[in-house]
């Protein structure tokens, strides 16, 4: 009895110190929670997942003055409608994002990279992603979830990560705590640019491959298959021929490695990969490509360069210095 | 010993330990898993061991190929040093409902069930690595006479607990996933416990496997 009482009283509390939560009307077609990814469980199956474009989540975070790391919502191509209850709070959209804000009577067109406060019964509609795959969207405060393996970053497939590994579902209530007390007004002149060219180095089975299927795969234009997810993105275009082996003994894998199976169409393993395959390997798309890759929607053509190792590591570094840059400008 | 190191892209190392698949070489993969786990080096983020290769990924903010080159070559790997293997009986029921691929391996390998259970349950397998899925072991090594290719089309979904065979290999599979192994019984228990934080993998690296069988009831009244 006495335990029963506890039990009770524990829950009363929960439920007058927790009064800010946003409710879900419409969940979007693949919402989900994502920080910076877990590290060091590829050797048991475990993938980093993680924000898909590094650079928007890191900017989203920053312009509602959350610390770098905390965990904000991605959405891909239509995005969550959200209506939130409590204290005044900000949010941030980062992407190429069309989205309005409802308080009361006013519709209000938003605008990516620019905070915008939301009040007690306000709603947030993320209406589409425009030729674009993902967009996130920061709150100013942290969500009530609970982490796995140190990140709070979902895996559907695996059913891994916060929210029990699940998308985001229509008619959940997500608690958000630790409001920041100093909201402030944050605007970021930004422009996300599109590639059609994606950078690469020659991967370790890349004589594999016929001179014909080589040639290929550095002069053709791939296109973008629906089959695309978190994942990974299948390429469709000129058959990349093999003329060694179409399988390897399996061997791990990292986000950017191209595989072509048998059929001869590039499949690029993303964030959410399986840790290990078989397949040949031919490249590998460079670190400072990956964000921009990432964002490639069905049906766009993409071409790959040759770079060498030299050459990426110090793309990278700019593509480094230059996110740091706008994070500083926030 | 490591053959040969080149780079996987720019943010990873690709060691290669050669082209044989045997546990002496696997051996040698997981003690330079367990030897550059234990440094705890700046920037490594993770490390995948698998038959004959280990992939070394890092933070290209925080280290570089040749820096790591120059310090996985210069590591000091105990080869006298125990691996501290598990050894793990795995139960199985081989019920009709389990071995879905039962008929299709009598064919192939003509041999009557009975015969092919026998095989399998009289046998110590090695673990040569675990991922794919969370947790799922690649074990080996079958006999000549038991090994088969993958289904020519894989399942969609391959149920939970399924213990599959493929070449030389056996695997388990962790949870439902699609796949291709020639499914022959099911294990009622708990090889990735995702609730764990650490070690929510029951089956390592270099963990020795026997697999007993068990009946139907059995399987039922599992205690897991």
């Amino acid at each position: 009895m006495l335990l029963l009482l506890k039990e009770l009283l524990k829950i009363n509390i929960k439920i007058t110190i927790i009064k800010n939560y946003f409710e879900v009307v419409r969940a979007g077609i693949n919402t989900t929670f994502q920080d910076q990814g877990r590290k060091n469980l590829y050797h048991i199956g475990i993938p980093f997942s993680g924000a898909m474009d590094n650079r928007n989540y890191l900017l989203a975070n920053k312009l509602v003055g959350n610390k770098s790391d905390l965990s904000v919502l991605e959405f891909a191509y239509q995005g969550p409608l959200l209506k939130y209850f409590g204290d005044k709070i900000n949010i941030a959209i980062t992407g190429d994002v069309n989205f309005t804000i409802k308080k009361n009577n006013d519709l209000i067109n938003g605008n990516c990279y620019e905070t915008f406060s939301l009040e007690n019964g306000n709603e947030i509609d993320i209406t589409s992603t425009n030729r674009s795959v993902y967009g996130y969207l920061a709150f100013s405060g942290e969500f009530d979830l609970k982490s796995q393996w140190s990140s709070y970053s979902v895996n559907t497939k695996a059913n891994i990560g916060s929210n029990d590994g699940k998308k985001l579902q229509v008619n959940q209530k997500i608690n958000i705590f630790k409001i920041n007390q100093n909201l402030k007004d944050k605007k970021l002149n930004y422009i996300n640019t599109k590639i059609e060219n994606i950078r690469v180095i020659k991967g370790t089975n890349f004589h594999y491959f016929s001179d014909q299927g080589k040639k290929i795969f550095f002069e053709k234009e791939f296109i973008v298959s629906k089959l695309s997810d978190r994942m990974g993105m299948r390429l469709e275009g000129s058959k990349i021929e093999n003329i060694i082996n179409t399988n390897i003994k399996s061997e791990g894998l990292i986000k950017g490695v191209i595989q072509v199976p048998a059929d001869g169409n590039p499949i690029i393993m993303l964030s959410d990969h399986g840790t290990i395959g078989g397949y040949p390997k031919i490249g590998v798309v460079i670190s400072a490509d990956y964000d921009k890759l990432v964002q490639l929607i069905p049906g766009s053509k993409i071409k790959f360069k040759e770079v060498e190792l030299s050459s990426a590591e110090t793309l990278f570094r700019l593509y480094d210095l230059e996110t740091q840059n706008l994070i500083s400008q926030i | 010993m490591i053959k040969n190191i080149s780079n996987l892209g720019d943010a990873a190392l690709y060691c290669d330990f050669g082209k044989e698949v045997n546990k002496d070489i696997n051996s040698q993969v997981i003690r330079y898993f367990k030897s550059i786990q234990k440094e705890n080096i700046t920037g490594v983020n993770n490390l995948t061991p698998s038959y004959n290769k280990l992939i070394v990924s890092f933070d290209l903010r925080k280290t570089n190929f040749k820096d790591l080159k120059k310090l996985i070559e210069n590591l000091e790997i105990n080869n006298s040093d125990d691996l501290k293997s598990k050894k793990i009986e795995i139960p199985v029921c081989c019920d009709e409902n389990f071995s879905l691929d039962i008929k299709r391996l009598e064919e192939k390998l003509k041999a009557s069930k009975e015969k092919l259970f026998d095989n399998f349950f009289n046998k110590e397998f090695f673990c040569y690595m675990t991922g794919f899925i969370a947790g799922m072991p690649f074990l080996g090594d079958l006999d000549e006479n038991m090994r088969v290719k993958r289904l020519e089309t894989p399942r969609v979904k391959v149920p939970k607990g399924s213990i599959g065979i493929t070449e030389q290999f056996t695997n388990i599979y962790t949870y439902e996933s699609p796949g291709g192994w020639n499914i022959i019984g099911n294990t009622p228990l708990s090889i990735f416990d995702s609730s764990k934080e650490v070690d929510p993998n029951l089956i390592n690296p270099g963990d020795v496997i026997t697999f007993k069988r068990i009946t139907k009831d059995q399987y039922k009244n599992y205690n897991y």
